[in-house]
């Protein structure tokens, strides 16, 4: 129990500051590269949960293939790698402030919610995230939304070809 | 492990994401700051899942992050069309639909 306490601290420290760096970076390839760190990080925490079937689905699909894509976002674009200006808007201090508020409101929901409660740490939550598991229960409780969202990448994919198709 | 770690860290992330979405200029980084909002939603609904002991909060992050690959091809194809015409990927500058 310690040792998960620790390490979520250590995760949870190296997430918020990679995430502040993410909105913070004045270099678009570094903020990328925090978003890396964040990515990673919440793939440790599904570890320390015992969900190694969405951790590992986690790396694939964000680290491998969302953050190359942003990679390629940024090559294409010719973002600047150090910007003139700034890559920030006037509306900086607002957005602290809207986003600060909401954090503390929605801390204060999660304390009076949920203050004291645990997640069990045992031998059962590992049997819960293995991927035989969730396989039959999205093929079996949850294959319409699995079509459904089948069907939605196979529109997105099509669309974001027409979309960025030259002609 | 308390229950609320999870939540918070959470919060916190889904905060720096709309921070983010709000400040950035840059097309890309605002979608960059909607990634790290889905992110901050999973680790809400696999905490959730180990809490209930139930497992469609785990099935319910996997199709978030489907959804989230979906959403970045569209949206980097969009950033793509932008750049193509305007030159830019400044979103202040992406002003044509303004009256």
């Amino acid at each position: 129990m310690v040792a998960q306490n620790v390490a979520f601290w250590i995760l949870a420290i190296a997430m918020a500051g990679a995430a502040i760096g993410v909105v913070r970076s004045q270099n678009v390839v570094h903020a990328a590269l925090y978003l890396v760190v964040v990515l990673a990080g919440a793939a440790a925490q599904f570890i320390l949960v015992a969900a190694e079937f969405v951790a590992w689905v986690q790396v694939l699909i964000y680290i491998g293939a969302i953050v190359i894509l942003f990679l390629f976002g940024i090559m294409l674009t010719r973002a600047p790698m150090r910007s003139e200006g700034s890559m920030d808007n006037s509306q900086r201090w607002a957005a602290a402030v809207v986003s600060l508020f909401l954090f503390g409101v929605v801390t204060a929901l999660f304390v009076d919610a949920y203050g004291g409660k645990k997640i069990k740490l045992s031998d059962d939550l590992v049997l819960i995230g293995r991927s035989g598991h969730i396989a039959s229960s999205i093929f079996r409780d949850y294959l319409v939304p699995f079509e459904v969202v089948s069907m939605l990448l196979l529109a997105a994919l099509v669309g974001a070809v027409v979309i960025a198709r030259r002609d | 492990m308390a229950l609320n770690n999870f939540l918070i860290l959470s919060a916190f992330l889904f905060c720096t994401g709309i921070y983010g979405v709000l400040a950035r200029k840059n097309a890309v980084l605002v979608l960059m700051s909607i990634e790290l909002m889905l992110n901050a939603v999973n680790i809400n609904l696999v905490a959730y899942s180990a809490f209930h002991r139930a497992v469609a909060g785990q099935v319910f992050a996997l199709f978030v992050i489907t959804i989230a690959a979906a959403e970045v091809g569209i949206g980097l194809a969009i950033v793509l069309l932008i750049y193509r015409n305007a030159h830019s990927v400044d979103l202040d500058d992406a002003d044509q639909l303004k009256g």
